[in-house]
């Protein structure tokens, strides 16, 4: 093990800086904006509304419908060229499934909530800020839900266990590294989120699933904050 | 077209005032931001009232075109995200974005803002190409001019990268700014009966007989024009339209800084 001190000084178990904020959209049911580091997501719910076409529609429940989007600027090597691309159409189906365990589809038959996720900036740790961001703005929505859902990526890099990668620490070259992106929901306390690519051993992705759970446990902190302040400053 | 909702914008016009209470030549609360994307070369978000919109720049290099071989290049490109208005969908651009970004693209383009001659690096084989997306967050009308402002501020926040081996080294930018030879502002006006007004929000827009888009150079030369809208529009009509576009845009021209 070489990776004795993170490239931006912060300890193993230490997120980046995280800025939240919600009703950030006023076209929007709900909205949130969340900033982890030096990655930005903002995202928009609309609904639940009518769902078309009519044969996608169920009597017996509603659609969460999630988009993953990285606006055209927000990759700081190439131009991302606009719209979907299979990896943005992967990742709105995993955000899709680490929202679903909170939102109760049974509430809104027949119909859609469309939870729209736009990433202006990006350092790694993209699907977890935005699905960070989903879930402040479904709350901020209204939409029912059973818990709020934290995301965060832990990972091992160059055999030491650390939370919160940016991209230097997802590039480095001189060690393996593992990616690990989680999102856990407190309440059931299960994940509802887990990928990896690289290469790691049973006993770190242990430790990288503990460290996560905590880190997601402060996000969660961090999004509730966020929710209530909104209307304490309508109660001045 | 509602012919309910063009009565109440119609009702309140007719008393001089707008139904959220400006004037008719009065732009909502304008504010300007730059730096706002890390990841793009230059950026900017301008808030127009409710309407937010970003703007990013990234550049890239290539061949030039046959016909301008010591020059480089700029394009614009507009995304109507789902996001900013419930009447967006996801797809490919539809007819709306591509018309924002080409009259966007026009303005920049025929005002000669960017001195494209010294975007050339090796004439006839490398220039550099100005990349401008357009993303609104949040669409309440007038993405036109608050589109207009973003990419401009964008373009004069941008520092161009460095180049390495004929190849965009993304992570050492430059102190060198893209050069430019003039600053154009676009304002449009709306025609709705016999009214003239500036900055509509949606439910304006939804119910406008005509639009006027107006680009305009510092020494107040138009450098391009796109009328919308399915009435048309007198001789005498465009000039009033284009004289208060005139006027605003000095007020507009004061958020450049």
């Amino acid at each position: 093990m070489v990776y004795k001190k993170r490239l931006d000084g912060r300890k193993f178990d230490e997120l980046r800086e995280i800025e939240a904020k919600v009703g950030v959209i006023q076209n929007a049911t709900g909205s949130a904006y969340f900033r982890i580091g030096k990655t930005v997501a903002y995202a928009a719910v609309y609904g639940p509304r009518e769902l078309y076409p009519r044969f996608m529609q169920d009597p017996k429940k509603g659609l969460l419908r999630c988009n993953y989007n990285m606006l055209p600027f927000s990759g700081s090597g190439e131009r991302v060229r606009p719209g979907p691309s299979r990896r943005s159409r992967e990742i709105s189906l995993v955000t899709d499934k680490a929202l679903l365990p909170v939102v109760d589809l049974e509430q809104f038959p027949n119909s859609v909530v469309d939870v729209f996720i736009e990433l202006p900036q990006t350092d790694a740790g993209s699907r977890c800020a935005g699905i960070c961001a989903a879930s402040m703005a479904l709350a901020d929505a209204g939409i029912i839900m059973k818990d709020l859902v934290g995301a965060v990526s832990a990972g091992v890099v160059d055999g030491q266990v650390v939370l919160d990668l940016n991209y230097d620490e997802e590039a480095y070259e001189e060690g393996d590294v593992a990616d690990i992106p989680v999102a856990y929901i407190p309440s059931l306390d299960k994940f509802s989120l887990l990928q990896m690519d690289g290469k790691v051993k049973k006993e770190d992705l242990v430790k990288a699933l503990e460290m996560a759970k905590k880190g997601a446990m402060h996000i969660i902190e961090v999004q509730k904050k966020a929710l209530k302040s909104k209307f304490e400053v309508s109660r001045k | 077209m509602n012919k309910e909702k063009q009565d109440h914008v119609l009702n309140y016009l007719n008393k001089n005032v707008r139904y959220d209470g400006r004037k008719k030549d009065e732009y909502r609360k304008i504010t300007v931001e730059t730096g706002i994307a890390a990841t793009a070369e230059g950026s900017a978000k301008v808030t127009i009232g409710e309407t937010v919109v970003l703007a990013g720049v990234k550049f890239e290099v290539g061949a030039p075109y046959p016909d301008q071989l010591d020059k480089g290049t700029m394009m614009v490109n507009a995304e109507l995200l789902p996001m900013s208005n419930p009447r967006f969908e996801s797809g490919p651009p539809n007819i709306e974005s591509i018309e924002l970004a080409r009259v966007v693209d026009r303005g920049i383009r025929e005002s000669n803002a960017i001195d494209y001659k010294k975007l050339c690096i090796k004439e006839g084989e490398l220039v550099w190409t100005v990349i401008v997306d357009i993303t609104p967050l949040n669409a309440d009308g007038n993405l036109f001019d608050a589109s207009a402002l973003a990419v401009l501020l964008a373009i004069k926040d941008a520092k161009m990268p460095k180049l390495k081996d004929n190849k965009i080294d993304y992570k050492s930018k430059t102190d060198q700014k893209v050069p430019m030879l003039e600053e154009p502002i676009s304002v449009t006006v709306l025609k709705i009966g016999n009214h003239y007004i500036v900055d509509p929000v949606s439910d304006e827009e939804d119910v406008l007989d005509a639009r006027l888009t107006v680009a305009l150079t510092k020494d107040n030369t138009i450098c391009a024009l796109q009328k919308g809208g399915e009435q048309p529009l007198s001789e005498k009509e465009i000039e009033e339209m284009v004289d208060l576009a005139v006027r605003k845009s000095k007020e507009l021209r004061g958020y450049l800084r």
